[in-house]
C-alpha cells in the first residue's frame, strides 16, 4: 500500500476578496505523477504554492507524508504549525518555477550546493558528489562554472531542477516549468522531468504541455474557476472527458 | 620654498582631520543606514514609521544645520553636553555626519533591497532558507552590486561634504587652507586643497571602480 505524499482537502484561498481556490482536494500517493492543467487563472499555480507554504490557506487541511502543515479549527481560521515545523515540512518538497529563480551571483555549481550547506549544514566535501552526479544527470557539468545569466533557458530549467534535488526531497512541485521557454527548448526541460518520473519521483506538474500530461503522468487532473472540476487517468481523460467544461478546454 | 613645504605639512594635517571624519562615518553611517533600509521594507507599522521619520527629518533638512543643531542645541537640551570637553567639535561633527548619511545611505539600501526580485526570495525559501539566511546569502551580496554605484556617488560626495565642519571651528583641510590665506594673502593653499580633495576622490572612485569590477563577473 503506497503511502500518501499530499493530502490536501477543502482549500480555500482569496486574493482580496477574489476567491482562487473555493474548495479544492487533492490526493497524492508515493510515486505518483500528477498533471494539473486548465486555464490560466483557474487556480493551478496557487494550489500548488499553497502545498509548500508560498502562499497561506485561509481554509482547509494540508497534510503532508501524514504530518499536519495547516488545519482547519472549529471557527474555520486555518493554523499552520510552528514555523520550524512548517519549515521542515516543507522541505520534504522540491519546488521548480516557471522563471527558475536560480540565484543570480552564484555560479550553477554554488547554486546547487548553497541549500544543503547553510540548511542542512553539510560539508563541501559532502554535498559535492551529490551536486556533481546530478549536474551530470541534467547534462550541465560543463556549465559548472558558469553564472546563470550565462545559460539558456532550458539549461536555467535544469540547474534549478537539479537544485532542489539536492535537498533530497521526497516530492517534487513544478510551476509550468516550459511555459518560459522557447518552444525548441521544452524538450530538455520535459526529458529531465520525464526522467524523474521513471524513478518515481513523487510529483505535481502545473503544464500546460497536453502531450507531457498524456504521456508522462499517472493522473490529470483539470481545474476551472477556482474548483477541480475533473480528474482521472490520461487515457480516459484526454479520450472521454465527462464534463463540458474540460471538453471545451480541450477543444473536443 | 620652505614655506611652501610647511605650508604643505599645515595642509597635510588639516586632511588627516578630513580623513578620520569622512572614515567615522561612514564606519557608523553604513550599518545604520543598512538597519533603517531594513526598517523602512519591514511590515511592522511602527518600526516603518520611525525609520521613514528619520529620513524624512535628516534627507530634508540642511546638513549645516544639523551640525550646528548637534553642537550648540543638544547641550542646550542636555547640559551635561555643555560641560568642556564632553561633546568636542569633532564629535559633535561626526555624529551629525552619521546621522545624515545613514539617512541617504538607508534610501539607497532600500532602493537596492526593493530591487531583488520576489523570485529570489522564493527560490531560497523552498530550499529551507530561513529569512536572515536568505538576507545574508542571497538578497544583500546582489545588493551589495547594485548599490555600489550610488554608494559610490554618495561617498565621494561626503569626502567634500566634510569641508562643513568649519562651523564648529575643526581644523579640516579647508579651514586650514583657509586660514593661510588670509594671514599670508596668497591663492595658493586654496589650489593645493584642491588637489587633496581631488586625490582623495581619485583614490576612492579607482577603489570603488575596482569593486564593481569584481561584481561585474554576473549579470542580473
Amino acid at each position: 500500500m503506497p503511502c500518501t505524499m499530499i493530502n490536501a482537502r477543502d482549500l480555500h484561498k482569496a486574493f482580496a476578496k477574489v476567491e482562487v481556490l473555493k474548495g479544492v482536494f487533492l490526493q497524492v500517493t508515493q510515486g505518483e505523477v500528477v498533471a494539473v492543467i486548465g486555464p490560466s487563472g483557474s487556480g493551478k499555480s496557487t494550489l500548488l504554492r499553497c502545498l509548500n507554504h508560498l502562499e497561506t490557506i485561509d481554509r482547509g487541511t494540508i497534510d503532508i507524508e501524514g504530518e499536519t502543515l495547516v488545519a482547519t479549527d472549529e471557527t474555520g481560521v486555518a493554523r499552520y504549525v510552528k514555523e520550524a515545523d512548517v519549515r521542515r515540512i516543507c522541505r520534504k518538497m522540491g519546488m521548480v518555477f516557471q522563471h527558475f529563480n536560480l540565484f543570480s551571483h552564484l555560479t550553477v555549481m554554488q547554486n546547487i550546493i548553497e541549500a544543503p550547506m547553510i540548511v542542512k549544514k553539510m560539508k563541501k566535501s559532502e554535498i559535492m558528489p551529490r551536486a556533481e552526479a546530478l549536474l551530470h544527470k541534467v547534462g550541465l557539468w560543463a556549465k559548472r562554472d558558469d553564472y546563470p545569466s550565462r545559460l539558456s533557458g532550458g539549461q536555467k530549467q535544469r540547474v534549478a531542477i537539479a537544485r532542489a534535488l539536492a535537498m533530497e526531497p521526497e516530492i517534487m512541485l513544478f510551476d509550468e516549468p516550459t511555459s518560459a521557454l522557447d518552444p525548441e527548448l521544452t524538450g530538455e526541460v520535459l526529458r529531465t522531468i520525464r526522467a524523474l518520473a521513471e524513478e518515481h519521483m513523487t510529483m505535481v506538474v502545473v503544464t500546460h504541455e497536453m502531450s507531457f500530461a498524456r504521456d508522462v503522468a499517472n493522473r490529470v487532473v483539470f481545474m476551472d474557476g477556482g474548483e477541480i472540476i475533473e480528474e482521472g487517468t490520461p487515457s480516459t481523460f484526454f479520450s472521454s472527458p465527462k464534463e463540458d467544461r474540460t471538453r471545451a478546454f480541450l477543444g473536443i | 620654498m620652505e614655506s611652501f613645504l610647511n605650508m604643505l605639512g599645515q595642509i597635510g594635517a588639516g586632511s588627516l582631520v578630513t580623513i578620520k571624519l569622512f572614515m567615522v562615518t561612514l564606519l557608523f553611517a553604513l550599518p545604520l543606514g543598512l538597519a533603517m533600509a531594513f526598517c523602512r521594507v519591514s511590515s511592522y507599522r511602527v518600526v516603518n514609521g520611525i525609520a521613514n521619520t528619520y529620513i524624512w527629518v535628516l534627507r530634508g533638512t540642511p546638513l549645516m544645520l544639523q551640525i550646528l543643531f548637534v553642537y550648540y542645541g543638544l547641550p542646550m537640551i542636555f547640559p551635561k553636553l555643555g560641560e568642556p570637553g564632553i561633546l568636542p567639535g569633532f564629535t559633535a561633527a561626526a555624529l551629525a555626519f552619521s546621522l545624515n548619511y545613514a539617512a541617504y545611505f538607508a534610501e539607497i539600501f532600500r532602493g537596492g533591497i526593493q530591487s531583488i526580485s520576489k523570485g529570489q526570495y522564493e527560490g531560497a525559501k523552498v530550499l529551507g532558507l530561513t529569512y536572515p539566511q536568505t538576507m545574508r546569502r542571497i538578497i544583500l551580496p546582489q545588493v551589495v552590486k547594485r548599490v555600489l554605484p550610488p554608494l559610490t556617488n554618495e561617498v565621494i560626495t561626503l569626502v567634500k561634504d566634510t569641508a562643513l565642519v568649519y562651523v564648529v571651528a575643526i581644523n579640516d583641510l579647508l579651514r586650514v587652507a583657509t586660514n593661510i590665506v588670509s594671514r599670508d594673502f596668497i591663492i595658493v593653499p586654496f589650489l593645493v586643497a584642491a588637489v587633496f580633495y581631488l586625490v582623495m576622490t581619485s583614490v576612492l572612485t579607482f577603489l570603488l571602480q575596482r569593486l564593481e569590477k569584481r561584481y561585474a563577473v554576473y549579470d542580473d
